[in-house]
């Protein structure tokens, strides 16, 4: 594969775009204040859009539409999860987090408490989850580079991505980087929704991509004549082989043992949505061809009744098979004499029919009428449903998921701990009903606990502008999460050939990879597409990796340096240090994301939220609301969440990949209930923190700070009534 | 931005004072319950779609302009969803937190 000018060009734009608007700002840039907090100036439009560039990571620009694909239903928990947990931010946790004003969630966890000790703790986990959230960018990074430069070695996308962003926080901190992911939140929008729309307007909309997926057929009446053809195809014996020849009228089949069904209405809407529906059905192309070169319209159908001499005849009798006035009633009049095993057929078609309302008349000399007990107002809906099954589909690779299993819940993706069980898809259902709510509960809470996230509420100039800035954010990013899973229901259809490679070589490419399938319907439209989804995932890495930075950053320069090691230090001094901790940091994320290259991206994601969930959230839900808890209540419960939920997720992970662990494996694959519990740990790991937060709590009440009143009031009183100043110069007399 | 009607702070109510224990307990209060009704709703729908799922497949699995129900209800519906619960909590606490504060600013103008 040669490297495609456009996809070059369009990314290379959006390095330089970047890394220009990074100096740019770096001139604006002045103050310790402007590092840390962009100088709690940033109006709620900008902010919105800021945090929701930082938050739409690479795992959401590509990873969600992958997961899509390779899972089906289950996967649309991610993208909904990712953008609804906003709402606990809103409801429990923005507006008291911003007033109470700190730099950072370590300076908070210090404040709150009054415990220098319990700043490190929390620095601990804001550097882990910091850190455990810039792999999977690091791994974006180099994957894409080589995807855009087949042959480019993995590490060098690592290098140029984490130099560039390195470069823009060292220049100009929290205010650079704000005008940066605010630019590049709406170049993603813009780079998933313009193919998206393109696609759809070429190959068919988001519903009828879907509707070409069936699950088990419904037991709706009106969808009986659709039965006919359903029951036709599950009858014994009924193959699916496809048709080798091509073209002729005459229909030589050869020795193939294809048969056909044949419905032939000329005069009604039904012919004509059925004809439609048979040429844009890739496996019927050949045979609606020839049946309209002869007869005008016709569909046809693959099934074992009539042998290949038979299918001859059967279109010289092209009449005698037509839906005699689908007026009155669609019927399908069919000859089995040849066939080999009469009897078998005959038995298992009626007993298909029976159970679908159908009946099945016997004609004599081995012809057979079969109509559904319907009139024409049934028929209505069918036509409809062929009419949104317009959308041609290639073959599905026999690794791909099955239809039934994919469109519907309890998928590939949730009952996997119970299936490696060997037990039975009605088994594993409760145990995927666990991990589906497990899951929810780790996305929802942990995005309402990811530090870097947390961090960009600190820049809102106050408590009412940081919840109109969440509120903001819920709606940008929910629009955005509404496009990943339609290129995971076109990339079905339509390219399912990266269904055969795992991981980064396969389902995750489908963002970048899908448009490209436009340059057989217009040229160079496709690379066109490709190039600006290549542009969005750059910026999705890009912003995300630059709000990690400056968390990560900000947790060294100002909590470890400015408030731990040198508390006396100048804001001149700490900004300096906040230059140079950027590039440590910067260089750090680099050299850890060599190592994760073989790592599945949405996994390290779904970690770095399981402990957020566990030890973030329910640190900041209860000391903001509930005053009696106690700094060694907060900290053990965070610790024991955080930690067990991430021994319990790398238990699975080594279970799975390493050698040694072979014994868990075994034990795993015969206990599905507790691997489920460790693979999605925070449905029993969250309620542990918090009741460890309240017992121990209740254990050391007499450490609760004295002026625990005044802090609550800070916390949630409106700014107007000026109680901060008061608290500030307590504080600052106090100590 | 919003204009309510003062229904939680009379104006008649005696003096307001900010460093009271009743002050903080009334206003963490009404926030927290705001918050707890608006994180009900969304809970109660998050509750429901696995459980719909599980036990109403048939009903979950109808077919609405080529999705099923459950993957319009998921993937389409839900943010809307979220956005109006948002929309509303947002409205509501805005206006509590403007009433306290008219309420410790009228307490103080009437002490003076």
């Amino acid at each position: 594969m040669n490297i495609d000018p456009w996809i070059l060009t369009f990314s290379a734009l959006t390095v330089v775009a970047t890394i220009w608007m990074g100096f740019w700002s770096a001139r604006r840039s002045k103050t310790a204040h402007d590092f840390f907090v962009a100088g709690r100036s940033v109006s709620v439009g900008w902010n919105a859009s800021a945090i929701s560039g930082e938050y739409l990571s690479a795992a959401s620009f590509m990873g969600v539409a992958g997961m899509v694909m390779s899972s089906g239903y289950d996967a649309l928990w991610y993208p909904v999860c990712y953008a609804c947990g906003y709402l606990f931010l809103l409801l429990f946790i923005a507006g008291p987090l911003r007033r109470f004003g700190a730099y950072t969630i370590p300076d908070f966890a210090e404040g709150r408490f009054d415990s220098p000790l319990f700043r490190k703790i929390a620095v601990t986990f804001v550097l882990f989850i910091g850190f455990f959230y810039t792999m999977p960018q690091m791994k974006g990074a180099g994957t894409t580079l080589a995807y855009i430069f087949p042959g480019l070695p993995y590490w060098a996308g690592v290098v140029l991505v984490g130099a560039v962003i390195t470069l823009n926080v060292a220049l100009g901190g929290m205010k650079g980087i704000t005008l940066v992911q605010a630019f590049q939140y709406w170049l993603k929008m813009f780079a998933i929704s313009v193919p998206v729309f393109v696609l759809m307007a070429v190959y068919g909309h988001y519903g009828a991509h879907l509707g070409t997926n069936k699950a088990a057929e419904t037991t709706n009446p009106s969808a009986r004549a659709g039965q006919l053809m359903a029951a036709i195809e599950r009858a014994p014996g009924s193959t699916s082989g496809s048709i080798t020849s091509k073209g002729e009228t005459d229909f030589d089949l050869g020795e193939n043992q294809t048969r056909y069904y044949i419905f032939n209405e000329s005069a009604t809407d039904f012919g004509r949505q059925a004809l439609k529906h048979a040429v844009t059905n890739r496996s019927f192309t050949h045979f609606a061809d020839a049946v309209q070169g002869k007869e005008g319209y016709g569909f046809g159908m693959q099934i074992p009744v009539i042998r290949y001499g038979a299918a001859r005849e059967l279109l010289a009798r092209m009449q005698g098979w037509t839906i005699l006035a689908l007026e009155t009633r669609p019927e399908l009049r069919f000859d089995i004499s040849r066939y080999g095993d009469r009897k078998a057929f005959v038995a298992g078609l009626s007993e298909q029919f029976a159970t679908n309302g159908l009946q099945l008349e016997r004609l004599g000399n081995g012809q057979y009428l079969a109509y559904a007990r319907t009139n024409q107002s049934d028929y209505a809906p069918v036509v409809s449903r062929l009419a949104s099954r317009e959308v041609a589909r290639e073959p599905l690779p026999p690794k791909a998921p099955k239809d039934a299993t994919w469109i519907s819940p309890f998928g590939p993706l949730t009952t996997k701990p119970a299936q490696a069980a060997g037990l039975s898809a009605q088994q594993a259902k409760p145990y995927s009903l666990l991990y589906t709510y497990s899951l929810i509960i780790a996305l929802v809470c942990g995005t309402a606990g990811l530090p870097h996230i947390l961090v960009r509420f600190y820049t809102n100039p106050d408590g009412v502008a940081a919840k109109r800035t969440t509120m903001w954010v819920m709606i940008l990013i929910g629009v955005f999460y509404l496009f990943p899973p339609v290129f995971g229901v076109i990339g079905r259809n339509l390219l399912p050939d990266l269904y055969t490679a795992a991981g980064a070589k396969g389902t995750d490419k489908v963002v970048l990879e899908l448009p490209r399938i436009l340059n057989a319907k217009v040229p160079m439209l496709g690379s066109i597409m490709s190039g600006i989804t290549c542009a969005g995932a750059f910026a999705a890495f890009m912003s995300t990796f630059s709000g990690l930075l400056v968390s990560i950053t900000g947790a060294l320069a100002h909590d470890i340096y400015g408030r731990i090691l040198r508390p006396r230090s100048t804001p001149d001094q700490r900004m300096k240090a906040f230059k140079l901790f950027a590039v440590i940091g910067g260089a750090c994320a680099i050299l850890l994301g060599f190592m994760v290259e073989n790592f599945e991206i949405n996994k390290l994601v779904g970690w770095a939220f399981a402990i957020a969930a566990t030890s973030y959230f329910p640190l900041l839900f209860l000391s903001t609301w509930w005053r009696k808890i106690t700094m060694k209540g907060a900290a053990i419960g965070m610790l024991v969440g955080g930690t067990l939920s991430l021994v319990a997720i790398a238990s699975t992970m080594f279970a799975d990949q390493a050698k040694w662990a072979v014994g868990l494996k075994s034990w795993f694959a015969q206990h599905p209930l507790e691997r489920t519990l460790a693979e999605q740990p925070a449905i029993w790991a969250l309620p542990l923190a918090i009741v460890l937060m309240l017992i121990i709590s209740k254990l050391t009440q007499h450490t609760v700070p004295s002026d625990i009143r005044m802090k609550m009031l800070v916390l949630h009183a409106p700014e107007k009534l000026g109680l901060k100043q008061e608290y500030i110069q307590e504080h600052q007399a106090g100590h | 931005m919003v204009k309510t009607t003062a229904m939680n702070q009379p104006a008649s109510e005696p003096k307001v004072d900010p460093h009271s224990e009743a002050f903080l307990h009334r206003l963490m209060a009404r926030q927290l319950w705001l918050s707890i009704a608006c994180a009900a709703t969304f809970v109660v729908a998050l509750i429901a779609v696995p459980l719909l799922n599980y036990y109403a497949p048939e009903l979950m699995s109808r077919r609405i302009f080529g999705f099923t129900l459950t993957w319009f209800v998921l993937g389409v519906l839900f943010f809307p969803f979220v956005w109006v619960i948002s929309y509303y909590f947002i409205r509501r606490s805005i206006a509590l937190e403007e009433n306290e504060a008219r309420s410790v600013r009228d307490s103080a103008n009437r002490a003076q």
